[in-house]
């Protein structure tokens, strides 16, 4: 069995002053992910390590890490591709850490629910006269923000998050997006309200790094784009036509 | 010690927990809802179903027919009241789940698409692609964000239920971030924790699926209701356990053996036919399809991997079109974790422990026979899915009985008193032995991943898709035997912040609660039915056994009762797939 060395941050706060890097000499087998040797590590070297994780198939959200300096989900991401090692595992960046490798995402989770993520309906249509239709195009329309596992990878390589706490970030913005497109929502407006109220957005240059690193192809920058072209064309209707209804 | 006081407690933010504190913000919104769960509520395991959720929405479907391929699949066990309950709620709850935003796959008129699924006649399967469970929480979590009254525990491990003068009035929590004991008081308790797949080693399950809830309940003096019946999903990916949806065969995947052979046509599932057949061949239900395997296997007709046996699924004649429409994370999948791809190449795979039929005792209102604790969703058992869940149901199930819980819970908390200042004794009683027990104690000899696999492998071995009395005579031997080397387990970490040894140790003693009821339901269940098949007893016995078994915890080995099976209008018969039915013989 070959073995490999992984350098995992560690950091107690109650004896801790300052974070710093345990060695592990760890097997491996070739279809082991990342998280296999973390949990090898937990299982059988040291029971104190914290970590987060469950489905460990890509869907839960849990395990994201810096591995190698690269924010991904450990649990989809093979020991054989960051060869030869060290193989250097630390918390998620931009967030604050708690323990080890578990950082503290409320900040998101604040940031999620001002965006007002649900539908959004003037009035709301009985059960008994079925479903809103909506066709597979217009299902298209906003089915890739909608694939957001809220894994926070994007925040982890985001420049204005980590610059500017106050932005809303990618995921967060993605998923408002996620509901403006959505044919059976009508809260639009409202949410603008919320993405306008802090300029965080407006200095996001596009760098993209957010859709690079998203495991699940939901793009964030493509719907911040998309959220400024259309927050830019409200701005000059409403400044143009100021006499007309927003 | 801290307590907080709340009208009604959820224990559990996924699918149920979350549809059930809607119910509860609905019914009443001058109760204040509290949602307590060891994960953030999107990491719920409710994320990785995939497939899609069973409701009637065609005109030429029928409630009956949706109830029959139920009961038929359950192979008798369903107490058919609470069917029938539960295919005529089904569809207002689907419905509902699309007016919060669901993204439900559609046909080209923009109505909802269905496929078909197994053991169903019809098609009746609503789904989002195949991550219906994904969609299905985020909308449910994300809508909840708008109900203030829900307030919600994020990363709160629930260690106790306190029941005192005879009914429920909260539980108590660690806040695994600070490591502080709480006691979270209510005036009624909804238990929406999971099931415990991980007490088998390989599983669909993700690693929280332990039975805390299970657990509890069982300490806190509840039956545990039809234990026996696990169910294991024919298809899961070998070493990882990852699931491949039953989408994938009601698309039109065959299951093939070594020599390409469609085998299920050997076992009494139909003629094979290249088009998918209802309630046929691979859409027969996944009792009989993992069973099957295991024939396939004696018959030397399986082929060896380094991570156990195996068959194919062959989806290849699907085309990429259908297989990225239809089934793109089945792709996905097994692109990223078998490095194969589905367009191309037979996936390898093999049964896997997916689902526990059983679970906590409860009545048609989600109501446990401890007043003011309530149940739903896989931690509960009704039972709509008696011996064998055919898949879609358990979605759909979360909703109807998520908000059933949640209206009844409702209705409790608004009559019943108080929590008593009293209860606080049993928190401080259960702070102590964390402390006692665990978080102060250190050395020990007995390593917590060594424990756990022995009972993995104990559960495996005895307790797996074939048994019999004397291999689960030595399995509950064997849990016996690890329940007491769990006093002298090693403990190593004090540290009060994210304590995940902590979590992992309680966690343990969950699962090896778990696996004591299901092997001493299986023990005394003499009779084979549905996913409980005992080579030592292989036929259906009605005569004794058309009942449910209640485990109930004890000082010692647990008692197990039984409770006839509630059969309205569909009497005990014989389950018959891809063929013609016999002529009535009057039950099996």
């Amino acid at each position: 069995m070959n073995s490999v060395a992984v350098e995992v941050l560690r950091y107690r706060p109650e004896t801790e002053e300052e974070p710093s890097f345990e060695v592990f000499d760890v097997p491996y087998e070739d279809n082991w992910m990342v998280l296999d040797a973390i949990n090898h590590i937990k299982d059988q070297m040291d029971g104190t390590l914290s970590y987060r994780w469950a489905c460990r198939m890509g869907v839960c959200g849990s395990c994201g890490m810096m591995v190698n300096g690269k924010p991904v989900l450990t649990c989809a991401t093979y020991v054989e591709d960051v060869l030869p090692g060290p193989v250097r595992v630390e918390p998620l960046r931009g967030f604050p850490v708690v323990r080890d490798l578990v950082t503290d995402i409320r900040d998101f989770m604040v940031k999620l629910q001002r965006v007002k993520p649900w539908i959004i309906r003037e009035e709301e249509k009985p059960l008994a006269e079925g479903e809103y239709l909506q066709t597979p195009e217009e299902l298209q329309d906003y089915k890739q923000y909608s694939m957001c596992i809220n894994c926070m990878l994007c925040y982890a390589a985001c420049p204005i998050y980590e610059l500017d706490p106050e932005f809303i970030g990618p995921a967060a913005i993605a998923l408002a997006q996620r509901y403006n497109l959505d044919s059976r929502d009508q809260g639009r407006e409202e949410r603008m309200d919320v993405l306008s109220q802090h300029d965080g957005m407006w200095g996001c240059t596009f760098v993209g790094d957010c859709s690079v690193v998203c495991p699940k192809k939901v793009d964030p920058a493509g719907a911040i784009q998309r959220y400024k072209l259309d927050a830019t064309v409200d701005w000059f209707r409403s400044a143009l036509m100021p006499w007309r209804k927003r | 010690m801290h307590t907080v006081n709340h009208d009604v407690l959820l224990i559990g933010g996924g699918g149920a927990g979350l549809r059930a504190a809607i119910a509860v913000a609905e019914t009443n919104p001058g109760l204040s809802v509290a949602v307590a769960s060891k994960v953030y509520p999107m990491r719920s395991h409710t994320v990785s179903a995939e497939g899609g959720a069973a409701a009637v929405i065609r005109p030429e479907d029928s409630l009956d027919e949706h109830a029959y391929d139920t009961i038929s699949g359950g192979d008798w066990l369903c107490d058919q009241d609470a069917v029938e309950m539960f295919v005529r709620e089904a569809p207002e709850e689907m419905l509902r789940m699309e007016h919060w935003g669901c993204p439900w796959s559609r046909k080209p008129d923009g109505t909802i698409a269905t496929r078909p699924f197994g053991g169903m006649k019809t098609e009746r399967t609503w789904f989002a692609a195949d991550k219906t469970g994904f969609h299905m929480l985020h909308t449910l979590f994300q809508t909840t964000l708008k109900y203030p009254p829900i307030s919600r525990y994020d990363e709160w491990f629930v260690t106790r239920l306190l029941v005192e003068d005879g009914r429920c009035q909260g539980a108590v929590a660690v806040e695994l971030a600070t490591g502080e004991v709480h006691t979270i008081l209510a005036r009624s308790v909804i238990m929406c924790a999971g099931g415990g797949g991980k007490v088998y080693p390989f599983t669909t399950n993700a690693n929280i699926k332990t039975g805390d809830g299970m657990a509890l309940a069982y300490r806190a003096g509840a039956p545990l209701k039809d234990m026996e019946f696990v169910q294991y999903h024919p298809t899961g990916l070998p070493f990882t356990g990852i699931l491949v949806t039953e989408a994938a065969r009601a698309e039109g995947g065959w299951l093939v053996n070594k020599d390409g052979y469609r085998y299920l046509q050997d076992y009494d599932l139909g003629t094979p036919e290249p088009r998918p057949v209802l309630r046929s061949m691979e859409l027969g239900p996944r009792d009989r399809l993992s069973q099957a395997f295991v024939g396939e296997l004696k018959k030397g007709r399986t082929v060896e991997t380094r991570y156990g046996h195996v068959v194919y699924l062959d989806v290849r004649r699907l085309g990429q079109r259908v297989i990225d429409e239809k089934i793109p994370f089945v792709r996905e999948l097994c692109l990223k974790y078998e490095k194969i791809d589905p367009v191309k190449d037979m996936i390898p795979v093999r049964p896997v422990v997916h689902y526990m039929m059983g679970g906590i005792h409860t009545d048609l209102q989600g109501a446990t026979s401890i007043p003011g604790l309530f149940a739903a969703g896989e931690v509960a058992c009704v039972s709509i899915n008696g011996a064998n869940r055919l898949g879609s149901n358990s979605l759909t199930e979360l909703l109807v009985f998520g908000a059933r819980a949640g209206k009844a819970a409702a209705r409790y908390a608004a009559g019943a008193p108080a929590p008593s200042r009293s209860v606080l004794a049993q928190g401080l009683q259960e702070e102590a032995r964390l402390q006692k027990q665990f978080l102060g104690k250190r050395g020990g000899r007995e390593r917590m991943a060594d424990l756990r696999k022995e009972m993995q492998d104990t559960m495996e071995a005895s307790a797996g898709l074939y048994r019999d009395g004397a291999t689960l005579k030595a399995g509950t031997e064997k849990v016996q035997e690890l329940k007491e080397r769990f006093c002298d387990v090693v403990m190593e970490d004090p540290s009060l912040t994210f304590n995940t040894e902590l979590q992992t140790v309680l966690e343990l003693e969950n699962l090896l609660d778990v696996a004591e009821s299901v092997l001493h339901s299986a023990l005394a269940r003499r009779e084979s039915r549905g996913a409980h098949q005992r080579t030592d007893f292989p036929e259906r016995d009605d005569q004794d056994y058309l009942a449910h078994s209640l485990a109930y915890a004890t000082a010692e080995v647990p008692r197990i009762d039984y409770l006839p099976v509630t059969i309205t209008r569909w009497p005990a018969g014989e389950r018959v797939y891809g063929r013609a039915a016999a002529p009535e013989k009057g039950g099996k």
